[in-house]
């Protein structure tokens, strides 16, 4: 861990993000001899996935599963290589001339870099039904940090709802800690089991088909799972108190809940890539937008990379894997000599191994449009609490497309900036319109993708013409 | 709430919530911290009063909203628990000058 | 919105900005027939870009018909927004307590003061109230300022508004008269047709007998083809936008203001940088800067957004208002102050667009007849 007065101004690759893939370009980056930096804004490295890998607060046992202690060495060799790594940094701005903007400590600053790495991985999918936005409601990612970094588990009455692998994973950890869930409310579309099927050889022969059979087979044991749910609300006034759910067979029921935990699969976190003017594609069946990149995470941007499922969801082993791509690409452009063919070709063989087997599992788990286009008065953006239905009526009036609406109504104009309604808009959009996703677009995003305060903008370095351009007295 | 399914170590920190001391546990977030102790909302929303608590828990949802120590708009989740630290729920807006 | 091949209206307003959503719905509710074509999603958009401010302190040196049609704009305000909110619902939030313009220098002080007063001793100039102000005084009306202002102009006449909400309005309203709104329309060509227009966009084809081109930067080009001339260039401004505070301002700051919902919004950088959108951090740090040295407890406050927007300037400065003598019935404006000059738009404008005559003494300034080479000897 380097402190903030020991940071140089310039590296040859700076890589946002320490989780699985940042973690291993970091790695390689250093090895090679090449000046790194590795900024993430959690307190510990990791990621999500690998969160709360080094500061556990469980002993290396099998509560947590034995996939989730590869973190450990990914960090072990990230720290142990020569990058320099800084916790606690967001990374707010990718400026001109490969200037990364990066706020450590209530202060900002500029770092330069050769090469821009960006893993900043993925963040929930939103979830907008009912009363979402009650106290007492999160995503299982939640769940899943407050379990892996705090050993916290919920007491009370907790349903868990969606779809999704992340689903199952959470639900068996819960188990293995004594966490008996109320209830799964499963909203996987029984038409995508025909759809993924289809790709059944594929997933058989992938790691995932046994790693996700043990897990269902356990928690499907021992918790009441309904399947076919097509509809959720949760009830409440400060905080949640019910849950109502009807499924495909016409079955309503209320259950009296504490906690409300939803997940229906994760998206790239695009802010930042998008905010640098990196490309971007609307990704059909993932229904999420993903970076252009190439076979080594290279994007239109000539200097900036993207790997890990920033750069499109594929779990963390082959994040791993596109974070060494990123790096080998790199090195490659910085320090030819050093050899990376052998690094590339086991990269690869490991992202072939853990893409099989996604294509089953992005058709099964696509997330049903009804929970993705919501209705009435179901909140769509949180941060300025505009509904479904002002976002339908306002679309009727000709909006042109999101960032129309966002003028015309404010949705994504909050802090969280789009990452939790953006989709929604564009999906509600689309419909409306009767355009393509891809035609309606996203939000124009640009720096600072996080908050940072007006006193840090302040700090940054002005020139003459700056001074000229706004006090014109 | 929640529990804690680890031997519980000794809580060795207090912090304040609206006043009332509260044990936390070192490394903790003030988002975990408050949790733990029964506290699922944390603000009403500057829109429309509407009660909010944590979301996401990594840093993206901006619901789980606290003033620290004076200052106000800290993300509970990316702030980690020191000894005396002073948190307090919010309501609305924040004031200027907090 | 349907593709309408050879519909025909009595107008077309080629730009749905806040100057084409102004005459569009100023056309509309008078009975005529009024298209408004627009852009797509992602376009230079001044009208997202503007910081809503209603100014008239400071509009006009070097043209006092221009102090007078801004004075005559603000004061017709109330009557805009009292119109929008009965027909549409929608409060836009029009606040004219009056505006400070805060300086930090006694330099700028006394620039400040002999620019007013240069202002107010032009030939023609309809004088209004204003006031030189020092610290302490400043200080009174504005207790939060910090140690560095050392002074400030106050005009009670300046005010604000809830800009976007106020297009929003202007859209409603402008399809409430049955105006029709044709998005993703960006016209490539207009043609003259034997005293009527046609505007080619895309494969689509709108008719109409006259148009107006209010179409910000796009006038640049469009003019030229009803034989306007009328020079506009583009101009950039950044903007920092902090979170929600409770409201604290009770005036308005020509470079900071609050909003209705909270959020403090701060400008003002006049940039020539051609088309180039993207945020400059230099400009920035320097408003930022000055910000906090006005108000010293906006430095703790998030900023939730940075962004920049093109100004569509006239070479000039001041707005271009005409009819075109090659082909009649096609009327230009544009102007930087769309959201000052709203009101002036849609209740003095429109009526003069309609019955075809801006030879009106007010309006006959505005005219292109200023932009025209005299001929050498």
């Amino acid at each position: 861990m380097i402190v903030a007065s020991a940071l140089r101004d310039r590296y040859d690759v700076a890589v946002v993000g320490a989780g699985p893939a940042g973690l291993a370009a970091a790695a390689l980056c250093a090895r090679a001899g090449l000046t790194c930096i590795l900024f993430d804004d959690q307190a510990n490295p990791g990621g999500q996935i690998y969160r709360g890998v080094t500061n556990s607060p469980f002993d290396r046992g099998t509560a947590l599963g034995r996939d989730y202690w590869r973190g450990e060495s990914l960090v072990r060799a990230a720290l142990g290589s020569g990058a320099h790594y800084v916790s606690g940094a967001s990374v707010w701005g990718l400026l001109r001339e490969n200037e990364i903007a990066v706020s450590l400590g209530g202060g900002t600053r500029q770092i330069r870099a050769a090469r821009i790495i960006l893993a900043t991985g993925a963040i929930e999918r939103p979830f907008p039904i009912q009363g979402w936005t009650l106290p007492g409601v999160m995503t299982a990612g939640a769940a899943q940090i407050l379990l892996k970094s705090s050993a916290l588990v919920p007491t009370g009455r907790t349903l868990l709802a969606g779809c999704g692998p992340l689903l199952w994973l959470l639900a068996w950890q819960y188990l293995n800690v004594g966490v008996r869930l109320d209830a799964i409310l499963d909203t996987t579309l029984a038409a995508n089991w025909r759809r993924a099927l289809r790709h059944a050889a594929t997933f058989a022969a992938s790691p995932y088909l046994a790693r996700g059979l043990r897990l269902m087979f356990d928690v499907r044991r021992a918790v009441r799972v309904i399947a076919g749910v097509v509809d959720i609300a949760a009830e409440g006034g400060e905080r949640i108190g019910a849950v109502t759910y009807r499924t495909a067979r016409g079955h309503f029921e209320r259950l009296p809940a504490d906690m409300l935990l939803l997940h229906q699969g994760v998206v790239p976190n695009v802010n930042l890539a998008m905010s640098a003017n990196v490309a971007h594609r609307w990704n059909d069946m993932q229904l999420c937008w993903v970076p252009c990149v190439d076979s080594y995470g290279s994007t239109t941007v000539p200097h900036i990379a993207v790997a890990g499922d920033g750069a499109s969801i594929a779990g963390a082993e082959a994040a791993e894997a596109r974070g060494r791509l990123a790096a080998i690409a790199a090195i490659r452009a910085l320090r030819r000599e050093f050899p990376v063919s052998e690094e590339e070709r086991v990269a690869r063989q490991s992202l072939h191994r853990y893409e099989r087997g996604r294509a089953f599992l992005d058709r099964l788990y696509q997330p049903a449009p009804n929970f993705r286009r919501s209705r009435g008065d179901t909140v769509v953006c949180r941060c300025e609490e505009v509904t479904a239905q002002q976002v339908l009526e306002t679309a009727a009036l000709g909006c042109a497309g999101p960032n129309q609406m966002k003028a015309f109504l404010r949705c994504g104009m909050g802090p969280c900036q789009g990452r939790f309604c953006g989709l929604t808009v564009t999906e509600l959009m689309a419909e409306a319109r009767g355009f393509s996703c891809a035609e309606i677009g996203y939000y124009r995003l640009r720096p600072p993708v996080k908050p940072i305060t007006l006193a840090e903008i302040a700090s940054l370095p002005t020139d003459e013409a700056a001074v000229k351009a706004v006090a014109r007295e | 709430m929640f529990r804690r399914v680890i031997r519980e170590r000794e809580l060795s920190l207090t912090i304040f919530i609206d006043g009332t001391a509260t044990p936390a546990r070192h490394g903790d977030t003030v988002a975990a911290a408050m949790l733990a102790s029964g506290h699922v909302a944390c603000r009403t929303t500057a829109v429309s009063g509407a009660a909010r608590g944590p979301y996401c828990l990594m840093g993206v949802c901006f619901d789980c909203l606290v003033t620290i120590d004076g200052s106000a708009n800290r993300q509970a989740c990316m702030t980690t628990v020191r000894d005396a630290m002073r948190i307090e729920t919010q309501r609305g807006k924040r004031e200027y000058g907090t | 919105m349907v593709n309408a091949p050879h519909t025909e209206f009595d107008f077309a307003v080629i730009g749905g900005g806040l100057v084409g959503a102004a005459i569009a719905w100023g056309l509309a509710r008078r009975g005529r027939s009024v298209a408004m074509l627009d852009e797509g999603d992602i376009a230079f958009r001044a009208s997202r870009g503007n910081f809503a401010l209603i100014w008239v302190q400071s509009k006009g040196g070097g043209m006092s018909r221009y102090a007078l049609w801004t004075r005559q704009s603000s004061d017709a305000w109330p009557q805009l927004a009292e119109a929008l909110r009965m027909e549409t619902g929608l409060d836009v939030c029009l606040h004219q307590p009056g505006g400070f313009h805060l300086l930090l220098s006694q330099g700028e002080v006394e620039n400040r003061a002999n620019a007013l007063k240069r202002l107010h001793n032009q030939p023609g100039m309809v004088p209004f109230e204003y006031r030189m102000l020092d610290h302490a005084q400043t200080e009174k009306m504005l207790p939060q300022i910090g140690p560095d202002v050392v002074g400030a102009s106050f005009c009670p006449l300046d005010g604000h508004v809830n800009a976007l909400r106020l297009l929003r309005a202007l859209h409603v309203g402008f399809q409430r008269h049955g105006g029709r709104y044709f998005p993703d329309r960006a016209v490539e060509r207009i043609e003259p047709r034997g005293g009527e227009f046609r505007l080619h966009s895309a494969n689509v084809e709108i008719s109409a007998n006259k148009i107006v081109l209010a179409a910000g930067l796009g006038n640049a080009w469009l003019a030229a083809m009803v034989g306007i001339n009328a020079p506009v260039r583009p101009q950039r401004g950044q903007i920092i936008v902090t979170e929600k505070v409770a409201p604290f301002m009770n005036y308005v700051v020509h470079t900071i203001r609050q909003t209705d919902e909270g959020s403090v919004m701060i400008s003002d950088s006049v940039e020539e940088a051609g088309f180039d959108i993207s945020v400059g951090s230099e400009v920035l740090a320097v408003m930022a800067d000055r910000a906090i040295r006005m108000f010293p407890h906006l430095a703790k406050l998030n900023v939730v957004r940075c962004w920049a927007a093109l100004r569509v300037m006239p070479q000039d400065g001041y707005p271009i208002y005409d009819q075109s003598k090659a082909c009649p019935g096609a009327f230009i404006a544009t102007c930087h102050s769309g959201v000052t000059l709203a009101a002036a738009h849609a209740l003095l404008l429109a009526p003069c667009i309609d019955i075809g005559n801006l030879s009106d003494e007010c309006l006959a300034a505005f005219s292109t007849r200023r932009f025209d080479v005299p001929p050498s000897d």
